[in-house]
């Protein structure tokens, strides 16, 4: 399996999911500088986290308008594995790939710390390979992680099955029915909060991060 | 635009120094070079004499102080650079932006060398901020400064320190130090070597923002300083991020010589830093210089010290690599001048010389031998009677804001971008961090302004003492050490005494134990013109150590029932400068003694225990005495103790002495093989003794005349929830 690892300028969490993906799965990976981005062969991209473009107009907005978001929407379109690490989220929402939108958390805080998530279905390319109503642990680090969107929306979500995981205990953002990743329908584009690179080895704090990227390679 | 007016903080005596040297009178713009390069911040003339006192040299560092970072080896052909900053004058005034733009200066110092930065610290003082709101504000603002630039730029904050103290009212102290990774092959050094070479100035342009900010810096803090917001700079870190990649990807493709942080004196210090260092001189075209505002005279341009620029020294012959590779990181690069062999520093407008002065002259300010005297301080004598409720005792103490959980800072801070940050915050006595060679670093920064206020001299060696141990308790080896003076006014010779005293109990202890310093800084002026008060000594100390194996790396929290809790080192009566006395509104009149050789025998001791693998929890016990540490390793592994301390080797003394006292060479550890962790103790000549065993819902300490029995839950929510109460309230 082929991964593209996008990097806009601001991002800064690029090394560490290549780091992950290179190392830890032993995936053949790559950083392709936004700009480069026009090839779709590629069989799964992710947009990592940090500040593209500074967070300049709003955190994902100009790097939802930039040329590497075509090939990303072409590859979403082909049912290929999508996955929006935190800021890659705010990304995927402001370009339309993922309803709703993300606004400052409820403490007006930035927030760095471990939380506990329930899988709320195994149905989506970064959990198929995790249990659904397991849960499992992974660090959030972010200031605009809130989920809104309206009761419909919301309710739509639900039953389609398409809120992919959810905080369980204590809600650290204010986010919506604690909604911390969602899915489009088909199950293929993932947003999350969290950051399962962070995840991805014992001595940094835990491994389920592994299952998360893990996954892709069980979805087909 | 050429100018005839200049301001200048220099002494008449300075100024004719300069003349007789130029055999001339320097041009308003020449002076005001000058003055960039020769005030206190960037040339260290007060404090220059004095540092020298420090051990720099061990087998493992590469380059010292001196350059924008110390260089430490670490084998395997990598090195870590370590560099600390304060920005007390901008935070007292624009607390956001001075605070980040500390975070910005530091940065580029660690890119200089050619290393990536790797982790962040911060060392804030402030205000009491349970009396003044002013505090609370400043308190909130910098912290908020602080990470929204780290966050942004993707170095992680992994470690740091707070203090309260009414003398930090007006004048609050913002120290950001920075680790920095990378290959020995891939060093830079900021000097111009090689004539030929083109000078690029690279990221932002050059505005009227911190225009006389090392001035600024040196001199006091004026009642109206409001007025100084100009001297401020604006911080940018989208723009540092794109900086920070473009540099090392340069750097990579071998076509940079050399790299200078454009930080106090803007450009006028940095190109005449950069060929003193290189023998060799500059020369420089104005009108290619990049500026944010149209109408800026030569002198505002030459000086200003607008963030996230950098000048890089490029190999003859490959101006168009590097523009291709700042191309594609949208980041501006302007050649602006070129490495000449003639040692003058140059200033060309359109062709025709506006400035021309000599390299060595204007990059070495005439040194001051300042005048010093044993100071008076204000002490008071104990005045607490001993209490008789001790968890209420307690209780209260852990609650004082400089005790108190520092989670509310740090839950802001992206501690782990990086993937490397393996004991994170309040986890550990320092943050350990993966390296790529399997070992690890761990670092930390400590001060203590109460014993230093008390005396300098113990103060500092006991500051550095502790931040060793803080080192040492993680499983580490100390191997550098950087030290940042803050000081009121130098002119006054109380405070210049201090200055010199506190440096030397630094010097004196890193060669007790053979530390290297490897860099630092000096803040002066820390006072207040308004009511002529200055801050308390407030030195701090930055440690690296080095863990050679990850079965070593130690944390404080409890972790298992039935472990053995044994107390290292000897309690003594000593309350002088404590938090304790702190929170009665008291200094106390000597600080805790400081056994140099005892303190040595001790960390080598606990070192030995955790590289053995007899220790499974690990804390340096100073801060608020055995009670503190107790309550946090408690907390931190929500695991109750029951503890006797009547037993414990100490004097003779009341039961608060016992809990709070804050004797140096003390480490608080547990484990599952008390006798051979005490067995090795002996052996050292160290004191040791079981005092308690892990287990349970609460912590109990039997003392002398009273004992204390407390719920972990009434502890967490005293510690945890203290900041962001006072803050809100």
């Amino acid at each position: 399996m082929r991964v593209a690892v996008i990097q806009f300028p601001g991002s800064n969490c690029d090394h560490d999911a290549l780091q992950v993906l290179t190392n830890n799965l032993k995936l053949e990976s790559k950083l392709i500088w936004h700009n480069d981005f026009n090839d779709s062969s590629w069989d799964a991209v992710i947009l990592p986290g940090g500040f593209s473009f500074g967070d300049h107009l709003r955190a994902g907005a100009i790097a939802a308008h930039s040329s590497a978001i075509k090939n990303v929407r072409k590859m979403a379109n082909d049912g290929k594995p999508v996955l929006g690490i935190c800021n890659g989220f705010q990304i995927l929402i402001e370009a339309g790939l993922l309803p709703g939108a993300l606004l400052r958390n409820a403490c007006l805080k930035f927030v760095c710390k471990w939380t506990n998530l329930r899988i709320e279905t195994s149905h989506s390319a970064f959990t198929c390979a995790l249990d659904t109503n397991s849960t499992i642990r992974m660090p959030i680090a972010h200031n605009e992680g809130r989920f809104f969107a309206d009761e419909d929306l919301l309710n739509h979500l639900t039953t389609e099955g398409r809120v992919v995981m959810t905080y369980s205990g204590e809600n650290p953002t204010g986010t919506l029915r604690g909604i911390a990743a969602i899915s489009n329908e088909g199950g293929n584009v993932v947003g999350m909060m969290p950051h399962p690179e962070r995840a991805s080895d014992a001595t940094l704090g835990g491994t389920d991060g592994l299952k998360v990227f893990g996954s892709m390679l069980k979805w087909s | 635009m050429l100018v005839n007016h200049f301001e200048t903080i220099l002494t008449p005596e300075e100024m004719q120094y300069a003349r007789q040297r130029l055999n001339r009178e320097p041009n308003p713009l020449e002076w005001s070079m000058i003055d960039a390069e020769w005030n206190e911040h960037c040339s260290y003339k007060s404090s220059r004499p004095v540092l020298t006192q420090l051990p720099t040299s061990s087998p493992r560092v590469l380059i010292g102080p001196g350059y924008d970072s110390g260089v430490v080896d670490v084998g395997d052909g990598y090195v870590l650079t370590l560099h600390i900053e304060s920005h007390n004058h901008p935070s007292a005034i624009d607390p956001y932006g001075g605070a980040a733009t500390g975070i910005g200066g530091v940065i580029r110092d660690i890119l200089c060398m050619g290393t990536r930065p790797i982790a962040l610290m911060d060392g804030l003082r402030f205000g009491d901020i349970t009396k003044s709101e002013h505090s609370k504000w400043i308190m909130k603002n910098v912290v908020r400064g602080i990470a929204d630039y780290g966050n942004c730029i993707g170095v992680p904050t992994v470690a740091g320190e707070v203090e309260f103290d009414q003398c930090f009212e007006r004048n609050c102290l913002v120290d950001v130090a920075c680790l920095g990774l990378g290959r020995k092959s891939d060093l830079l050094l900021a000097q111009a070597t090689h004539p030929g070479d083109s000078i690029y100035l690279i990221g932002g342009s050059t505005g009227r923002d911190g225009i006389h900010g090392a001035t600024f810096a040196s001199k006091r803090l004026a009642a109206d300083a409001e007025g100084e917001r100009s001297a401020v700079q604006i911080p940018d870190p989208f723009t540092k991020k794109l900086i920070i990649e473009a540099t090392l990807e340069a750097n990579r493709a071998k076509i940079i010589r050399g790299c200078k942080d454009l930080g106090g004196g803007g450009l006028a210090t940095g190109l005449s830093e950069i060929a003193d260092k290189g023998n060799t001189g500059v020369e420089v075209y104005l009108e290619k210089i990049p500026i944010r505002e149209v109408d800026m005279n030569s002198i505002e341009v030459l000086i200003s010290e607008s963030q996230e620029r950098m000048l890089c020294i490029v190999r003859a012959g490959s101006d168009a690599l590097l523009e291709g590779i700042m191309r594609k990181y949208e980041v501006t690069a302007a050649r602006i001048g070129k490495v000449i062999s003639t040692g003058v520093v140059t200033v060309l407008q359109f062709g025709n010389t506006i400035a021309s002065l000599p390299t060595s002259f204007l990059a070495n300010a005439p040194i001051i031998n300042r005048k010093s005297r044993n100071p008076k301080v204000t002490k008071d004598e104990l005045h607490i009677k001993p209490p008789t409720d001790m968890v209420k005792a307690l209780l209260e103490l852990i609650a004082s804001p400089s005790i108190a959980s520092k989670e509310w800072i740090f839950r802001q801070y992206d501690h782990e971008v990086g993937i490397n940050t393996i004991a994170k915050p309040g986890e550990a006595d320092a943050a350990v961090l993966k390296l790529p060679n399997g070992k690890f670093a761990a670092i930390k920064l400590d001060g203590n302004s109460s014993f230093c206020n008390l005396d300098p001299y113990l103060g500092s060696a006991s500051v550095l003492a502790e931040c060793c141990r803080n080192i040492v308790a993680v499983g580490a080896e100390p191997i550098a050490m950087l030290d940042h003076c803050q000081f009121g006014d130098p002119n006054d010779e109380e405070i210049f005494w201090s200055f010199s005293m506190a440096v030397k109990g630094m010097a004196d202890f890193a060669r007790a134990i053979a530390l290297p310093c490897v860099g630092g800084k000096v803040s002066f002026y820390n006072q207040d013109e308004e009511n002529g008060k200055a801050i308390k000594s407030s030195p701090i100390a930055v440690v690296l150590g080095l863990i050679e194996n990850t079965e070593h790396i130690t944390r404080i929290r409890f972790n298992e029932d039935g472990e053995t809790i044994i107390m290292v080192g000897k309690t003594m009566a000593e309350l002088g400068g404590s938090e304790y006395y702190h929170t009665h509104d008291l200094t106390g009149t000597i600080p805790p003694a400081l056994d140099f050789e005892l303190e040595r025998r001790t960390q080598s001791a606990v070192l030995e225990c955790i590289r053995r693998g007899f220790v499974t929890a690990c804390h340096d016990c100073s801060k608020g005495g055995i009670g503190v540490a107790l309550v946090e390793m408690a907390l931190s592994g929500d695991k109750g103790a029951s503890v006797d301390l009547a037993k414990m080797p100490s004097d003779e003394m009341s039961d608060d002495e016992l809990l709070f006292s804050e004797s140096n060479s003390r480490f608080i550890l547990t484990t599952r093989k008390p006798n051979v962790v005490l067995e090795i103790l002996s052996k050292e000549m160290v004191p040791g003794e079981a005092i308690g065993i892990v287990g349970g819902d609460s912590l109990e300490i039997v003392m002398r005349r009273n004992k204390l029995d407390c719920k972990l839950d009434i502890l967490r929510d005293a510690y945890t929830n203290t900041l962001e109460r006072v803050l809100y309230h």
